[in-house]
């Protein structure tokens, strides 16, 4: 019977994949990863509000990355991205971040929990709102998917069909600051976004149909969580950066040809 | 001449003074325009010249900075875009893609792809279609939401002659089934869809309306399109009610004459038909 934490850590993974598995393959067929990174580095800057206010940790950080992505959205235009201006945005939130969380007693020493996160260390509650946000980031996914999916082949397609494709791009960009913001305590503000792209880019080689590679995303997700964890146990490695490595090995694999082809 | 059309019947869509500017420059400046029920524009204009943006703009995803687009109510568009940057890493097969953005039945889908010349296709990855499958494909999957007008932007881009006359029968023969309008853009300056009803020449502004010579009509052109079109091309002779540079002695002038002319001395036949950038 595996420890009462270790199940937690586990729970709170496989809940986060069920959200960033489709949520990425949209990252990915939408050129995203930068901005998804921008957000997520913003998530430091959110943590250091919630600390610093009586906001709980959640909604703070939530209210951040949330600020931080449409603000980028706005900047930036149709989500295609202005390299320069999400470059600056990425690391400046993150700079101010980290000056912010220096100012608070007591957290300098818990940075690096909030950076690469310490899934290890996740509360019931933690698992709560991990399902929660996952499963409100799953449910608007499904309900938008054939708007979003069409907004993202072709904008003027998706407007000749009554879609409003910026409507949409909005939408993923709420998404994306309700995973940020349920993620960083698992993977950490650094490496939420290869836990984004890097299941989805596995998912892409096998998948016929984009529904089977936002699909094959969870898949991989999953095991990249259960992997992490299990490497994090048997060498008392970080338990984020295991995760993402476990993500990367099962995408290198992705990559050997298959016979059929 | 925006009152040549209308004419007591159903307007789809119409654009009254319409002006977009993309940062400070004026991409198209007070246009007026108007396509009724049934009815087949030909939209021409050399590149940079605003045909794009005015379909962007009459289907609602260009802001106007000036005057004002109305459609129909609850209009139904079939639009079919100039090309597809399907990102190589959205796998999408041609059925899936027949379904967005509303699910179509097998049934549908598969009578769509009978209807524009690709039966079968539906197992197939869209990235691994000829360009001329790929078009006939956009066009399927436009003509399954029912549409009331197809726009389609600079639909036979890529396509040799013969495959652009195939293509204008091919829509001409739908709008005689479904009786839907038809707004096409194209850059080719001098050769449309011979069914076209009224050709609008674009240059930022509209520079000409008017309709176009059945290519069929006029021997000495129809050998210079060689036979294998059916008559599915026409010249349009642009008449045009001002100056656009020096260089020509009056107000009006006759491209389609010139056209000839070049050809006639090519003594090739007219695969070189492209006059991008003459009007500008």
């Amino acid at each position: 019977m595996p420890d009462d934490f270790l199940v937690r850590a586990a729970l709170a993974g496989l809940g986060l994949t069920l959200a960033t598995g489709p949520l990425g393959a949209f990252v990915v067929w939408r050129r995203m990863a930068f901005f998804g990174d921008a957000t997520a580095h913003a998530a430091i800057l959110g943590v250091a509000l919630a600390l610093a206010t009586d906001l709980p940790f959640y909604l703070g950080t939530l209210a951040v990355v949330l600020a931080m992505g449409l603000g980028v959205s706005a900047l930036t235009g149709r989500g295609r991205a202005a390299d320069t201006v999400l470059g600056v945005l990425a690391h400046s939130a993150l700079a101010f971040g980290l000056i912010a969380v220096s100012f608070l007693p007591g957290v300098r020493t818990d940075l690096s929990a909030y950076l690469f996160g310490d899934v290890l260390a996740v509360t019931l509650t933690d698992v709560v709102w991990v399902w929660a946000g996952a499963l409100a980031v799953l449910a608007l996914l499904l309900w938008r998917w054939q708007a979003l999916l069409t907004a993202t082949v072709d904008e003027a397609l998706a407007q000749a069909s009554g879609i409003d494709p910026r409507r949409e791009g909005l939408l993923l960009t709420l998404a994306l600051a309700l995973v940020v913001a349920v993620a960083v305590k698992i993977v950490g503000a650094l490496l939420i976004a290869a836990l984004l792209i890097i299941p989805a880019a596995a998912a892409r080689g096998p998948a016929r149909s984009p529904e089977a590679m936002a699909a094959l995303a969870v898949l991989a997700g999953a095991f990249s969580v259960l992997g992490g964890l299990w490497l994090s146990l048997r060498l008392d490695t970080p338990a984020g950066p295991s995760i993402v490595a476990a993500a990367a090995a099962i995408f290198a694999l992705s990559l050997i040809p298959r016979r059929s082809g | 001449m925006p009152g040549l059309c209308g004419g007591g019947q159903m307007t789809l869509i119409a654009a009254r003074g319409l002006t977009v500017r993309h940062g400070g420059q004026t991409v198209l400046a007070g246009v007026d325009f108007a396509i009724a029920k049934g009815e087949i524009v030909t939209v021409v204009g050399p590149n940079g010249s605003g045909k794009s943006t005015l379909l962007k703009a009459l289907i609602g995803l260009e802001k106007a900075a000036e005057g004002q687009v109305t459609r129909a109510p609850g209009l139904r568009i079939g639009y079919v875009p100039q090309r597809l940057h399907l990102d190589p890493r959205l796998p999408m097969t041609v059925r899936r893609f027949l379904s967005l953005p509303a699910r179509a039945s097998d049934a549908d889908a598969a009578a769509a792809l009978t209807r524009v010349g690709v039966p079968g296709l539906e197992a197939r990855a869209m990235s691994a279609l000829s360009g001329g499958q790929f078009q006939r494909v956009l066009l399927a999957r436009a003509l399954l939401a029912r549409p009331e007008i197809l726009i389609l932007d600079e639909p036979t881009q890529g396509l040799d002659q013969p495959g652009v006359a195939a293509f204008y029968r091919l829509i001409e023969e739908v709008r005689g089934e479904t009786g839907v309008a038809v707004l096409m853009v194209s850059h080719d300056l001098h050769v449309v869809m011979s069914a076209t009803d009224r050709v609008v020449c674009l240059n930022g502004h509209v520079c000409c309306e008017g309709t176009p010579r059945v290519v069929s009509a006029a021997p000495e052109y129809r050998a210079l399109f060689g036979l294998g079109t059916g008559g599915a091309l026409a010249l349009y002779r642009h008449v045009h009610d001002h100056d656009h540079d020096h260089q020509h002695d009056g107000p009006a002038h006759d491209h389609a004459l010139d056209h000839g002319h070049a050809h006639a001395h090519g003594g090739d036949h007219a695969h070189s038909h492209h006059h991008e950038g003459t009007d500008a």
